[in-house]
Order: structure tokens, then sequence, then C-alpha cells
């Protein structure tokens, strides 16, 4: 399923609300997600997941092909870990 | 870095404020996005949103896992299991220096 698909199911439930605010309620909540998780706060989703952001600390990697090094610099990555709730659906 | 816990009653208090619906319809679409994700999830379809990421279901083997205290053998049964990979558009606004 993508994102489009998504936003046409959620608007088949819903034939009261316009499309394009079905849109703009969709993107609106991926949107917050991401703005959370750049502000550093994590997002948690009970049942369904939790999205936090963990520190990468800068390290010394290699050029697989010429073994020579490069510095990568720290980084922060976005995780997310599986509710419980959907874990277990995932295995019914 | 603020720290905070955001939660539905966050994102539906933004859908509220982004659309003229009720708290109450906000709320339930929030709900309903996620099941149709979850739903769509556990029927073995992955769920690929465009800028954000991709939800992936990869199913696992069983294996001779091992109780790192006791050191007994334990069965670990094949199950399926969710990971999320974060789109570039992602990655990058994580790591842009605007927060």
């Amino acid at each position: 399923m993508i994102k489009s698909e998504l936003i046409n199911k959620i608007a088949e439930e819903n034939p009261h609300l316009f499309h394009r605010d079905v849109e703009r309620i969709v993107s609106k909540i991926f949107d917050e997600i991401t703005g959370a998780l750049s502000r550093g706060d994590r997002v948690e989703l009970r049942g369904f997941g939790a999205f936090s952001v963990k520190e990468r600390p800068a390290r010394v990697g290699r050029n697989p092909r010429t073994g020579e090094k490069v510095d990568v610099s720290a980084k922060r990555v976005p995780y997310f870990k599986t509710g419980k709730h959907l874990r277990e659906r995932l295995n019914k | 870095m603020s720290n905070q816990t955001l939660t539905r009653a966050d994102l539906a208090e933004s859908v509220y404020e982004e659309v003229g619906l009720s708290r109450n319809e906000s709320a339930d679409l929030v709900e309903s996005i996620l099941d149709e994700i979850a739903d769509s999830l556990v029927k073995g379809d992955n769920v690929k949103i465009s800028s954000f990421g991709s939800f992936l279901v990869r199913s696992k083997n069983g294996r001779v896992g091992r109780n790192p205290k006791t050191g007994e053998e334990v069965p670990i049964e094949p199950r399926r299991v969710l990971v999320f990979r974060p789109s570039q558009v992602m990655k990058d606004q994580i790591n842009s220096d605007n927060s």
C-alpha cells in the first residue's frame, strides 16, 4: 500500500469529507511525526509502535573498495519499535 | 532537543487545527489511519509513504536461541517482524539544524 492508496481508503470510509482534506490530514500526521523527531522528541503510539531518534557517534569508516580511511560525522537516525499489539497481530 | 513525547492526542490536535473537524472526529481519523496501516501490514502487504518511509514485513526463520543467563537452549519459532526504513527526506530533516 502506498500513501495515495491509504488516502483513498480513508476517503471511502469518510464520504462526508473532501478528498483534498483527507490528503491534508494524512500528510499532516506524517509531517507531525517527522517534525517531532527532528526536534529530538519521541512519538509513542500505543499498540502500533514508537518512533524515536538514536544518536550515532562520529567514527572513522573505510572505503571498502580502496581501504582508505574516511571520517564519518556524528548523525541522528530515526528508529521505530513495533508496538506489542501489532507485533502479536503479525504472528497470529 | 526538547525530549518530549508525542502521542495520539497530539496528532489528533494537529489534525483538529489543520481542518475544521471536531476534536472527536480528528481523533477517530488518526485511529483509522493507524488501523489501515496495521491491517495492511498484518495481511503481509508493505506500506510505503513517500518522503516519510516504508514499513516492511520480514519473515524470520526459526532458530535455536539461548537464555543468556542460564545458557539453556530455547527454540525460537519462525515469525514475522516489522521494520521501518526511513526515507532519505526524513533522514536529512532529522539531521538538519532546525531544532
